[in-house]
């Protein structure tokens, strides 16, 4: 059986204004099968984000593509040629939900002008009735209230506001969505009402597959299938979310998870060092699969 | 033991008339010396106001605030001065706090200006310390540090007027998870080493378990359950609690999804 993602040896590289390089991603490769939650965990500057972008196709200078290759389904695309994909793998094969995407909806528009921009942009001949209709019966179908479409952003919360911008950028039905931190800026009963909809969302077949990135891991431990944590612009370790929060392996996956802090018993009344208590030597190595 | 600072029925009303809404209605506690005091609850409970008017930057509508046995309802002018040298707070964002031209030694040498000169210098070298940083920092600019350096140097800041009331409101929610903990114990140091009584507004509940000593909840402005972290988070009473406990993801423990409820709901309807 075909992967539903096939990711190999993306290598980002930003380029500053001096000329020099900064590597973001370094020869990547992963995979995913249908129906999955792939997390992508790491701390600030792994480059989990760069890759969540090269995968959308959303990655623009200063950060270029050296080489890599994305295959969604058995079909391949040359990732550091981005002007030969096609302009429909972009929303419609792979869609992504930037992070604070809640925060860039435009405050003067209702949710129904911006449903409508979108659908339009994809394709030009579509009435707004029929754009406002496929909205209408994502929100009915996920259980959110139709009013939503009326609404301008400031009269939704911050979790309906990333529900509802969510929706939005599945309404193409794309194979595989790239969330970048979608449930950072929520609060603990708004992030859960968001996983629910994503997992509701993968049973209903709207999309595929989800990578989640993120830095939050009890919220992998909740919502993905399987982790592969990222260190300095490499993946360090990956496998079944059970495997890498009960048995990591790699020295940087047990300093992340060592910094992890919930209100379970055994966090109270201790002191934890975190990184610190850590060399950072011992990071460099090498790749763990599981 | 003593409370330091004690807030009786304190109450905000923003607007008037019918569009009055109150964001902080009739809550009472006590910040006992040399412990931290954690307030939780989610966006909109009103944590940040309650800061803001122990600070002293927003008029409280009704209710009495004292400080070290001194009433602080309100201060204005040399009151308020005098009791911004006993109380100093650290906010979310420590890249908004920094002027992007000054050093930090700018920065720093700013608020030495509300000490007297000779301990200055000392003053600012211990602080530093206090914080896990060296005076090697002092000529970089903002943007050189990473985001755990800036909320330590806000930190250190803080500390330099040697305060006797610490407010960190969500000073931590920036930080990446693995920074997270190093800024966490610096607050429990300076709670064992200087005694310091530390008021932390967080909305997460895993580092309000790591670092308190008494825990206030807050829902829709009304605190709903106050105590320690053992009976406030391991044997939460009130129904809120129980909810905001049970919906953080944990590590070790699955936490109870409903996928597709709602059409189980709709079907009823029907």
């Amino acid at each position: 059986m075909t992967n539903l993602l096939d990711a190999a040896n993306i290598r980002g590289v930003y380029y500053t204004p001096t000329g020099e390089e900064v590597v973001g991603v370094d020869n990547v490769s992963i995979q995913m099968a249908e129906g999955e939650v792939l997390g992508l965990a790491g701390e600030s500057g792994s480059g989990k984000s760069t890759l969540g972008s090269i995968i959308s196709l959303t990655a623009r200078p200063p950060l270029i593509v050296e080489h890599g290759s994305l295959a969604v389904d058995g079909k391949v695309q040359d990732l550091s040629d981005m002007a030969s994909i096609p302009r429909v793998w972009r929303g419609a094969v792979v869609s992504m939900l930037p992070q604070g995407a809640m925060n860039s909806v435009s405050p003067t528009m209702r949710i129904r002008d911006l449903v409508f921009d979108v659908m339009r942009a994809h394709d030009g001949k579509i009435k707004k009735d029929e754009a406002l209709d496929r909205a209408r019966d994502r929100l009915v179908t996920l259980g959110l209230p139709t009013r939503a479409l009326d609404a301008y952003p400031h009269q939704l919360s911050g979790g309906m506001k990333q529900r509802v911008v969510t929706i939005i950028s599945t309404l193409l039905n794309p194979r595989l969505l790239i969330a970048d931190e979608p449930t950072s800026a929520l609060d603990v009963s708004s992030q859960k009402a968001l996983i629910e909809m994503l997992l509701e969302m993968l049973e209903k077949e709207i999309m595929s597959g989800v990578i989640f990135v993120t830095h939050d891991l009890p919220v992998l431990r909740t919502v993905a299938t399987r982790i592969a944590v990222m260190y300095q612009g490499k993946v360090v370790e990956s496998g079944p979310t059970n495997t890498i929060v009960d048995d990591p392996e790699h020295p940087y996956t047990r300093a992340l998870l060592s910094s992890v802090l919930t209100p379970e018993p055994k966090y109270a009344k201790i002191r934890i060092e975190g990184m610190r208590a850590f060399d950072r030597e011992s990071f460099k190595a090498p790749e763990v699969k599981h | 033991m003593d409370a330091l600072f004690t807030a009786s029925n304190l109450t905000k009303t923003f607007g008037s008339g019918k569009d009055a809404v109150t964001a902080v209605n009739d809550v009472s506690f006590a910040l006992q010396q040399g412990q931290i005091t954690t307030i939780v609850g989610e966006s909109g409970s009103g944590k940040s106001t309650i800061a803001r008017m122990v600070l002293g930057l927003l008029p409280i509508t009704s209710g009495k605030l004292t400080f070290d046995g001194k009433d602080v309802t309100n201060p204005t002018g040399a009151a308020r001065k005098a009791y911004w040298a006993d109380v100093q707070a650290v906010f979310q964002d420590p890249f908004s706090a920094f002027n992007q031209f000054f050093t930090v030694k700018t920065l720093l040498y700013r608020s030495l200006r509300l000490l007297h000169e000779s301990v200055g210098q000392d003053r600012l070298e211990e602080a530093l310390g206090h914080v896990g940083m060296d005076l090697s920092v002092l000529d970089r600019y903002p943007h050189q540090l990473s985001g755990g350096q800036r909320q330590r140097v806000m930190i250190a800041r803080a500390l330099m007027l040697r305060p006797k009331l610490m407010i960190a409101d969500e000073a931590t929610s920036m930080l990446d998870a693995s920074l997270r903990v190093n800024i966490l114990n610096v607050l429990t140091d300076l709670r064992d080493e200087l005694d310091m009584t530390v008021l932390f507004i967080t909305h997460d509940i895993g580092q309000a378990c790591y670092l308190a000593d008494q825990v206030l909840v807050m829902e829709h402005g009304i605190m709903v359950e106050q105590g320690t972290v053992d009976d406030v988070i391991f044997n939460p009473q009130h129904e809120y609690t129980r909810k905001l406990v049970a919906d953080v993801p944990k590590l070790h423990q699955e936490i109870e999804l409903h996928i597709g409820d709602h059409e189980a709901a709709a079907r009823d309807l029907a």
